[in-house]
């Protein structure tokens, strides 16, 4: 008590968790939940480590913060790439040419000269133009730990070389790229170039620096020092929206080189710990356990500004206020590690986050729900200010059938009927309002709002599981799924050949709070048409093995998109990419000839009513033959404070920072007026203690007084 | 003595052996490598060949205890058993699965643990052992009755309800504290406080419940009416007489968790915000990286075993009838 006193006693404000730093400054104060795994932009892939890597790296291409449907526009590069596409004799092609006529395509990029990347040592140069912190022996590196403890920095232009050389880190036999596999489908020669960079490695006597720029990529070329092309088997119409991630971004070699030095990775120093990038902001401080820092990058390059047009309403809602602005906006963004979600929202409510996510714990407490399912804020959030931003992710998640089962699996009638009656059974708008808040929009199909092929209202609706009501889709009664049941030869759920009664298995992982009630409510939605369902909880290892072996029934699963483009969800139904077939994404195993042809020929092709045509197409086949309980769309919900300026949900857009505004003196008020200390509960204390021990000193005393007595008996 | 700390140094060797085989048995059985493979490089586009890739990289592609294909004594030292759980001996923890190298990781690691396990540990036994001292001083009183069944009622409560408790009155309500967090230097104390006074309370029911034990059962010996007849006053029965002749059982339970405390507590780690050892294997069995909690599981049983010779040794310090031979 006492030294609490004497921490606080000086300052306004006992409970700040920042010492040390200003409120009233430009930074971002946020949290993450789970560390990033990887930092190195060949290899992160994950939501948690876009959080930090795409605002230190700069990729050529970039999606336009405030215009819906997401639009890509230029970042690192000067203009949208050129794409040129030829035929198998090398002839060139118009640009609308027939996707089968393609051969290859070549995409030419021009950077923006003039970049430059953030200070670092791997720049750092002797008087005599060598790196400063070249040494062929761990010695020299003292007792350095950390970017900082080296004194010397130095930066150097961002150059086409570079672009090339992180597209070869793709096929790097330790860096494990995810999207190898694919790009290799695509870039020409990135698969033999990995296989002969395996070969090397495999032959050289210690791992050290493959210095990749003496191994050519037939598919990357660089045209002069702002200019490079990547040449692609056939046409890939989707390539841009990679070139909008960090796997595409640059990496100079110099960083390569400075990390792959003896003793540095002993030391934790490597590029996938402590990133390189050209982008708005640099990583100051890393510590994954606690506390990640991304400060502003000096060496940002100052063409970069806030957008002036975005979707109607934003300039109402103040997203335009800052049209103009050289960017980032920030100075400064401080993540804290926040494992568990109480502590999280009540340093939210303090003040200490400027933003925070809606989890179940908090919902009530955060969102009131009007009759007809809309959501406001609520009163206690209003008051402080905080307002609620909510979307729909694009992120689809399902309960999948094994197509392979012989139960629910299969092209046959007998099946489809089945599966089509359990979809009509699982209703899906009380799952929603039941365990999710109200936090998702039942899906109709694999395509959420907001990416091309996604309709709106009658056309968009699965007539199969739905009717159109009163300009609304009702889902269809259990009678009718019953009826479906009985048709498929399991009139009140028991099979009409044997008599015995109809057992669907559930395989999942169902762990975590809510996942019995789940578990329940599921047996509960199959009871509705008399099928029994036994649900096989296991862990997620196990779970992931059926998967891929073919051996659950059903399953729940979930994608989040990568980019917004119908190819990247519709996939997920494609033949070839089997789960068991070829270790793809397919994880119900479905097939079907004329989907794949439909898929095949709309991937290829440009937005446009021709597209929609076939993917309205593709969508009915799916629909009809119901691989997947189409399960729902997730809606994020999240919450700012009135400081926080220029926030837009959008979740393909993790680039967002540098766009972000903090009014900082108003922050500083904010939290002076809601952190005051109560001082009373010490004085509270001190007196208890006395109370209490008081009387026992008092009787200790009177015992020690009391004179002898001697019992007569 | 110094004979009786070799042979219990030796004796300790193959229980390390033991807890190592045993760790690795239980982490196969339910993790394979490939499943350790596919948590590192992610649920999406994880390639059979990128699987045995990360394997080839780390070891984990060779036979777990015995590799008939090798020759000589390469069939028991060319296999994961020998890899990485024998050269623990040597104190060679190599890295993580994903790269980081562990000694330095719990090197780092140790200072905010013991931050917060230090003051706990010795804050918390003055704060019982003084508690149960008056607890049986007033033995057989209204109050002695009423310290038990509140020492009972506390150690009813599960530290989870401390945790949250207290970061909900003393950080959220009354704003005396940061409800999470940590830093290192003097900045830091204001991070430590509500963490050590949770562990503090939350030990105290069972903990003074325990002392009392011990010093009522001391306190109805010979000696002590003795001291008590030569007109000695009662606190000086009780701290100087009671307590050192308690000595013995309060040391068993006491030096033994001393050298745990480096490990730090997983769950005041984990809502506290602590980046200590405690969060570090938590960490790494959420993450399934065997490394790690291979690593964790050996420092822990190796401090285990040196808490237990302490104790040993403690036991002469305070008891001269105590001989280690």
């Amino acid at each position: 008590m006492l030294g609490l006193a004497l921490l606080g006693g000086c300052a306004d404000v006992w409970n700040n968790p920042y010492p040390g730093e200003g409120a009233g400054e430009g930074i971002l104060y946020s949290a993450f939940i789970s560390r990033p795994k990887h930092l190195d932009p060949v290899q992160a892939y994950s939501e948690d480590e876009a959080t930090f890597l795409y605002q230190i790296y700069e990729p050529p291409l970039q999606y336009h913060y405030l215009k819906r449907p997401y639009t890509l526009e230029p970042a690192a590069a000067a203009a949208m790439p050129s794409v040129l596409l030829y035929d198998a004799s090398g002839k060139r092609l118009a640009p609308d040419a027939p996707p089968q006529s393609v051969a290859y395509s070549v995409y030419e990029v021009r950077i923006k000269p003039g970049q430059m990347y953030q200070p670092h040592p791997a720049f750092a140069k002797d008087a005599g133009g060598n790196a400063l912190y070249q040494w062929p022996d761990s010695e020299r590196l003292g007792d350095r730990k950390a970017i900082s403890d080296f004194s010397d920095t130095g930066s150097r232009e961002v150059v086409a070389e570079d672009f090339e050389y992180q597209i070869k880190r793709l096929a790097h036999p330790h860096l494990h790229s995810p999207i190898l596999e694919l790009m290799s489908d695509y870039i020409v020669g990135l698969r033999d170039y990995a296989k002969k960079l395996r070969d090397t490695a495999a032959g050289a006597a210690s791992v050290g620096w493959i210095d990749l720029r003496e191994y050519p990529l037939s598919g990357v070329e660089v045209v002069d020092r702002y200019t490079y092309r990547i040449r692609l088997n056939g046409s890939y119409p989707q390539f841009p929206y990679w070139l909008a991630m960090p796997f595409f971004a640059p990496v100079p070699f110099e960083v390569d080189r400075f990390f792959a030095q003896p003793g540095m990775a002993e030391r934790n120093l490597t590029l996938d710990w402590w990133p390189v990038g050209s982008g708005p902001f640099m990583l100051s401080e890393n510590n994954p356990n606690s506390r990640m820092v991304l400060v502003r990058n000096p060496n940002y390059r100052r063409d970069e500004t806030y957008p002036c047009e975005g979707e109607p309403g934003d300039e109402r809602a103040g997203l335009l206020a800052d049209c103009g602005k050289v960017l980032p906006l920030l100075d400064k963004v401080v993540f804290t590690r926040e494992k568990e979600s109480i502590p999280y929202w009540n340093k939210f409510l303090q003040g200490y986050y400027d933003a925070s996510g809606v989890s179940s714990d908090n919902f009530d407490q955060a969102v009131q729900m009007g009759g007809q399912h809309d959501v406001s804020i609520s009163d206690e959030m209003q008051d402080k200010g905080i307002s609620l931003l909510t979307s729909v992710a694009p992120t689809v998640m399902y309960m999948g059938f094994n197509m392979l089962d012989p139960v629910v699996g299969g092209a046959g009638e007998r099946a489809r009927k089945l599966r089509l009656a359990i979809s009509i059974a699982l209703d899906q708008e009380e799952f929603i309002s039941v365990f999710l808040n109200g936090r998702g929009v039942p899906a109709m199909h694999p395509i959420p709002p907001g990416i091309f092929g996604y309709r709106e209202g009658e056309a968009g609706v699965n007539p199969l599981v739905y009717d159109w009501v009163d300009g609304k889709p009702r889902r269809k009664p259990v009678s009718e799924a019953r009826k479906l049941l009985a048709e498929a030869g399991y009139p009140n759920g028991r099979d009409l050949q044997s008599g015995e009664p109809l057992v669907i298995y559930l395989d999942t992982t169902g762990t975590g709070v809510g996942g019995k009630a789940q578990v329940d409510w599921l047996a509960k939605q199959f009871r509705k048409i008399d099928v029994q369902l036994v649900v096989r909880s296991t862990d997620y290892n196990r779970f992931q093995d059926k998967i891929r072996k073919g051996n659950a029934q059903l399953f729940y699963w979930g994608w989040n998109a990568d980019y917004p483009d119908p190819e990247n969800l519709l996939f997920l139904l494609y033949g070839p990419q089997g789960k068991v077939k070829s270790h793809g994404e397919n994880a119900a195993n479905y097939e079907n000839p004329e989907f794949d042809r439909l898929f095949e020929r709309m991937k290829a092709m440009s937005d446009g009513p021709e597209r929609q045509a076939i993917i309205d197409r593709a969508i009915a086949i799916l629909q009809h033959d119901a691989p997947w309980v189409w399960g729902f769309y997730e809606k994020a919900y999240s919450l700012q404070h009135g400081w926080l300026h220029n926030r837009k949900p959008g979740r393909m857009i993790r680039n967002g920072l540098k766009y972000q505004r903090i009014d900082g003196e108003a922050r500083a008020v904010a939290r002076r007026e809601w952190n005051r200390p109560e001082r009373w509960p010490l004085l509270l204390v001190a007196l208890l203690v006395t109370a209490m021990g008081l009387p026992a000193w008092l009787d200790y005393r009177r015992r020690e007084r009391a004179t002898a007595t001697v019992n007569e008996h | 003595m110094f004979g009786y700390i070799v042979r219990r140094a030796l004796y300790a060797l193959p229980i390390l052996l033991g807890v190592n085989l045993l760790t690795f048995a239980l982490f196969f059985v339910v993790n394979t490598p490939d499943d350790m493979a596919r948590m590192q490089l992610g649920a999406k586009r994880v390639t059979p060949e990128a699987i045995e890739n990360w394997k080839a990289e780390r070891g984990y592609d060779k036979p777990r205890f015995y590799n008939d294909k090798a020759f000589g004594v390469s069939k028991f030292t060319d296999t994961i058993f020998y890899d990485k759980s024998l050269k623990m001996f040597a104190f060679e923890f190599g890295a993580a699965d994903d790269g980081r190298d562990i000694a330095e990781e719990i090197r780092s690691r140790m200072v905010p643990s013991l931050a917060i396990a230090l003051p706990t540990f010795l804050l918390g036994l003055y704060v019982t052992v003084s508690l149960a001292l008056l607890l049986v001083f007033f033995r057989q009183t209204a109050l002695d009755f009423s310290g038990v069944v509140l020492c009972v009622a506390m150690m009813s409560v599960s530290s989870l309800f401390y945790i949250i408790g207290g970061q909900w009155l003393v950080a959220k309500i009354w704003q005396l504290v940061p409800i999470s967090g940590y830093t290192g230097g003097l900045d830091g104390a204001r991070f430590l406080i509500l963490p050590v006074l949770v562990s503090v309370v939350a030990g105290i029911g069972a903990n003074t419940r325990w002392y009392r034990t011990i010093f009522l059962e001391e306190v109805s010996r010979d000696y002590v009416r003795t001291a008590r007849a030569k007109g000695l006053s009662e606190l000086r029965v009780l701290f100087r007489h009671v307590l050192k002749n308690a000595m013995i059982p309060v040391l068993t339970g006491v030096v033994v968790v001393i050298p745990l405390l480096f490990m730090g507590s997983l769950l005041v780690e984990s809502f506290f915000g602590i980046p200590g050892l405690g969060s570090y294997t938590i960490d790494a069995i959420n993450a399934q990286d065997f490394s790690v909690v291979r690593a964790m599981v050996f420092i822990g049983s190796l401090l285990y075993i040196v808490g237990l010779l302490l104790t040993d040794i403690s036991y002469t310090l305070v008891d001269p009838r105590v001989r280690l031979e």
